[in-house]
């Protein structure tokens, strides 16, 4: 494919170098990437940072993007909002950057995502879930190459589902901004659905990078629910859990579900307990059940351990995908192109039809631009080999059962889900093994 | 007259620069935005009072803008007209109890009710968009419906208009009996009063100017930026325009301009060379205005710009 | 609202204000011996974690015990404290004590600004987590609840050796009543003969070590990263103007007032948390500007 690409470029451009339709190949490919590289959130971005280097270091070994050199430009979504645009705007203004790959926060994602369409850049959406923005609005130059939070959300419910099904009330203590409230907003939304009386003791929203959740777990005792959900991540979710964990908050019989928490479990060490059901916002997890034993997987850990001396963690899948889509949509957009360099334009095209993988399982692209990436959930269990807990009786959960259909409002649509999707057999446990 | 030439010369420059650098377009206007606001704390500044939390005008008037504008189709002039208008409500509204207060009280209210107006903002995110903002799409500009590129330039031409007639605007009115009258009450608020003049509403119209031009440099800000968020309103900023005023002079309208261009590229080009570390440079020049020019850069250039009269003619 | 409920929001807010109190002590101390509200004291707070968090750091990994985190945040608070401040006072405050309010205040901006690039280029911008001193105290349930020792016993404990530790100093020692006397008029304390620029480093150095303690003690609770100091300077700057610049007193009740204020509203109205403190700080400035324990002051002319 790649050679077809470079070959037929170079084809191209000795046979086209006068002609005005060729596009000539530019010297490099200038990527401008977000992540968080400071703040609490930085425990999750400076991975994603360190993926973006290695990976890319590793395509430019092999001839980059149809023979084009990858070149990144890091924005930090820590300075907050209006600088982050500020940067992002000069960038594209100042630098000529075409393509970029924007954001962690979905915050960000709702400040870039319109202005990126306004620009003609190119926007790859490669952590941030909220899927408002491809659902409220058609965009032509915005697509997401991983789940969004519906997929996510639905797929946590049926989860919960199958491992305790007899829960009564329910809490949540989510950040306060787009991701929080949207993502109790499509929980709240699909729990119904299956148990239209659960009661909700507590809502509780504690500001976007809070140092102190005191308050929060004092409630949490006080009420005893049976299930707490918990979306944070980063720094954010670090702290509530060692917060949580020397208050003795673990001991009680709740469950606690936290989605996104499987970029923190090798952070946490032995303050995660046991049993808690976790996600990853995707099924990407350095044990995949059945991905783990993949060469080019088992070749990425090993390099991203010896880097960062850490296990990769979802923002790194999520770079990975964001990165191996980008790639097969230049591809695409290539052979389509009959091998000269595409506009963005015609990546942007080319990449809502499209499917590629990268260390788990094929992510299939659709039409609005949303990818459609399976769910892995499992349940958190201490095991000899690490010194932190792992992922036990996982489920993989395959997207298109859990994600609103092109044109429809997940909010409406999670309130349609039958319950008898429990039973389907496209369901597959595994156990940590 | 040399300020003349020296404000001719400068307008110029400004509005020649973004022609060859058409991405200066946006620090420059963000630098007038915040030029009007700073205008605004020098009006406070000729009373002798320094307010920690104008910044809270600018937000309101950027919010306004921003609500307004995902509310319905509005043109621009009317979005910064609305924005203004709210602000300098708030200020006419807010300056009614404000005005009993001198000193650090002064500054300490306006800082408590900036910070009420920041978490406000923050927490009713259904409403305001949270600690993520509000963002809204382009507005007509003049009735037309332009691309991004017309829009900035016409935006700043706008800015640049609006700026130069602000700043003539609020230089005559501190030459005029209510702007000395606002001087007096740093220097002798009580021989005013004997004056039979009533300080607080000499205040109160200050106070008002303020907010009004607060408002104005946020309407602008707004839509530079297409993007409103609760940082706007954060005491850190309150400070920097009153350290912007300091820096660029706070004895004459054009030393507010001065500062927020020399802040806005300062920090332009430290955050590219040295990340991360623009605060500790602006910080470092700050303390050496402090100590050795306290009259700000305007100061500095006053003797060049004003040069003093000849003995002879000082003596008639 | 029931009085289990009461109890709890209680002890929720106590660790709170005893933070605060500790930062807003130091504050209001530096503005009544130099007249100077010192707008770089968040970042004494921030300094002070910081450090906390590297000699946590240093002691688990000389595989010291933990316990041993306790005297070093003391010690590591004092040292920044006297470092800081010291700097602070002869460096920056001593020299503009003569010139306008406003470039007093603008001076003082200008350290925060310095220290807050300062401490990111030093400690960079990720999160700093010293935790394990807080598991080794244990917990102890109170009405269904369970607190770590450390949040409920150590910190108020903390605070209040603080509060009578500088009472006692102020009134009974000789050094106390010479900052005492520079505080209320300081030409007539050098008119009398007490060296007043010595006074006034005395007690910049305590109250500077004072904001460090406050967040070297917040270290094993919480996540130390940039933006606290602005956050507490806020924060504290609302207690002591609640309370009056100046007073110690005060300051612990207005502290008390923003915690235990704060955690009932977590509570009872969970979205109004965090106007809480400047809700306070407006109602009371509003009707006693001087704030609520000051003397008013006759106008000179």
């Amino acid at each position: 494919m790649k050679l077809y690409g470079a070959l037929a470029t170079t084809v191209a451009l000795a046979l086209g170098a006068g002609t005005a339709l060729a596009q000539d190949k530019p010297a490099e490919l200038k990527v401008g990437i977000t992540t968080f590289m400071s703040g609490p959130a930085s425990v999750f971005g400076v991975p994603g940072k360190a993926a973006a280097d290695l990976l890319i270091e590793e395509m430019n070994a092999k001839g980059g993007i149809g023979g084009v050199k990858i070149s990144p430009i890091f924005i930090d979504e820590g300075i907050g909002g209006d600088k982050m645009l500020s940067e992002y705007r000069r960038l594209v203004q100042e630098q000529g950057v075409r393509v970029t790959l924007a954001a962690i926060s979905s915050g960000s994602c709702n400040i870039i995502a319109p202005v990126a369409e306004d620009l003609k850049v190119l926007n790859v959406m490669w952590d941030c879930g909220t899927e408002k923005i491809l659902e409220d609005k058609r965009y032509r130059y915005v697509v997401r190459t991983q789940a969004n939070a519906t997929t996510e959300m639905v797929a946590t419910v049926l989860y919960l589902m199958k491992t305790r099904p007899d829960f009564k009330t329910v809490a949540v203590v989510n950040q306060d901004y787009a991701w929080g409230r949207d993502s109790w907003e499509l929980f709240l939304g699909t729990l119904k659905a299956f148990k239209p009386d659960v009661k909700v003791v507590a809502e509780m929203f504690p500001k976007f990078g809070a140092s102190d959740f005191s308050t929060e777990i004092s409630r949490l005792q006080a009420m005893r629910p049976d299930v707490v959900l918990n979306t944070s991540w980063g720094g954010d979710l670090d702290t509530f859990v060692r917060q949580a964990s020397q208050r003795g908050l673990f001991r009680q019989n709740t469950t606690f579900v936290m989605p996104l928490a499987e970029s923190s479990l090798e952070r946490l060490g032995n303050a995660m307990p046991e049993g808690v059901i976790v996600g990853g916002r995707g099924e990407h997890y350095f044990l995949h059940p059945e991905t783990k034993d993949d060469p080019k997987h088992k070749d990425f850990v090993a390099k991203f351990r010896s880097k960062t001396n850490a296990y990769p963690i979802y923002p790194t899948y999520h770079m990975a995908q964001a990165l191996e889509g980008l790639k097969t949509g230049y591809e695409t957009a290539m052979q389509a192109n009959g091998g000269k360099w595409p506009s963005p334009e015609q990546v942007a095209d080319a990449m809502r039809k499209m499917e590629f993988k990268a260390f788990g399982r094929v992510v299939k692209m659709r039409e609005d631009g949303q990818g459609l990436e399976d769910q892995l959930l499992g349940l958190t269990k201490r095991v000899p080999e690490y010194p932190f807990v792992i992922m036990d009786k996982m489920m993989l959960i395959p997207a298109d059962m859990v994600t609103a259909p092109v044109g429809e409002r997940s909010p409406e649509w999670v309130k349609t889900i039958k319950p008898d999707i429990l039973n389907s057999d496209r369901l597959k446990s595994y156990d940590y093994k | 007259m040399r300020l003349r030439l020296f404000v001719i010369v400068l307008l110029a420059i400004v509005l020649a620069l973004p022609a060859y650098i058409p991405w200066l377009k946006t620090p420059i206007l963000l630098a007038l935005s915040n030029g009007l606001a700073v205008l605004g704390v020098i009006a406070l500044l000729r009373a002798g009072q320094v307010s920690f939390g104008n910044a809270m005008f600018v937000c309101l008037a950027g919010y306004t803008v921003a609500f307004t504008a995902r509310a319905a189709q509005v043109d621009a002039l009317v979005l910064i007209l609305l924005g203004t208008v709210a602000a300098t409500l708030a200020g006419a509204l807010i300056g009614l109890f404000m005005v009993r207060y001198r000193g650090i009280f002064f500054g300490m209210l306006n800082l408590a009710f900036s910070m009420v107006l920041f978490s406000v903002l923050g927490k009713f995110g259904a409403v305001t968009g949270g600690t993520d903002g509000l963002r809204f799409d382009r507005p007509t500009l003049g009735f037309v419906q332009m691309q991004r590129d017309g829009f900035e330039t016409t935006l700043l031409i706008i800015a640049v208009f609006v700026a130069l007639v602000a700043g003539i605007l609020v230089q005559r009115y501190f030459r005029s009996a209510r702007g000395q009258q606002l001087a007096a009450i740093k220097t002798n608020e009580t021989r005013l009063e004997y004056l039979g003049i009533s300080a607080k509403r000499v205040f109160w119209g200050g106070y008002v100017l303020a907010a009004a031009l607060c408002g104005l440099g946020g309407s602008f800000f707004a839509l530079t930026q297409g993007l409103v968020t609760p940082e706007m309103g954060y005491w850190v900023r309150s400070g920097e325009i009153v350290f912007i005023a300091i820096l660029g002079g706070s004895g004459h309208a054009i030393g507010a301009f001065i500062g927020a261009f020399v802040f806005e590229f300062v920090k332009l080009y430290v955050a590219a060379w040295l990340t991360g570390a623009w605060q500790l440079v602006l910080g470092a020049i700050l303390l050496v205005m402090v100590f050795a020019a306290p009259t700000g850069i305007f100061g500095l250039l006053e003797r060049l710009l004003r040069p003093a009269p000849a003995l002879s003619e000082k003596r008639a | 609202m029931n009085a289990s409920l009461l109890l709890l929001a209680l002890m929720d807010g106590i660790s709170y204000a005893a933070l605060l109190f500790l930062v807003a002590l130091g504050l209001t101390l530096i503005f009544g011996v130099m007249n100077i509200l010192n707008l770089a004291h968040g970042s004494l707070y921030a300094w002070g974690g910081y450090v906390a968090a590297t000699f946590g750091i240093v002691i688990a990994k000389a595989g010291l015990s933990p316990l041993l985190i306790l005297p070093a945040l003391v010690i590591g608070a004092v040292l920044t404290g006297i470092v800081l401040g010291s700097i602070l006072e002869i460096g920056l405050l001593r020299r503009i004590l003569t010139k306008d309010p406003i470039l007093q205040l603008l001076g003082t901006f200008a350290a925060f600004m310095i220290l807050e690039d300062l401490q990111r280029l030093i400690w960079g911008s990720q999160p700093y987590f010293v935790s394990d001193v807080v598991s080794l105290l244990g917990t102890l349930t109170v009405a269904d609840v369970t607190y770590t020792r450390y949040q409920l016993l150590v910190i108020p404990s903390v605070a209040v050796v603080a509060l009578l530790g500088l009472r006692w100093f102020l009134n009974r020692t000789a050094l106390g009543r010479q900052v005492t006397a520079v505080t209320h008029h300081r030409e007539i304390a050098t008119a009398m003969g007490v060296n007043a620029s010595r006074v006034s480093l005395l007690t910049i150095v305590i109250g500077a070590a004072l904001g460090a303690l406050g967040g070297a003690l917040a270290a094993p609770t919480t996540s130390i990263t940039p933006g606290i100091g602005a956050e507490m300077m806020v924060l504290s700057f609302a207690v002591v103007a609640t309370a009056g610049l100046g007073q110690i007193g005060g300051a612990a009740i207005a502290a008390l007032m923003i915690g235990l204020g704060r955690s009932f509203a977590v509570y009872l109205f969970p979205e109004v948390e965090v106007l809480v403190p400047y809700l306070i700080m407006v109602a009371v400035l509003l009707i006693r500007p001087q704030g609520m324990f000051s003397r008013v002051a006759t106008r000179r002319i």
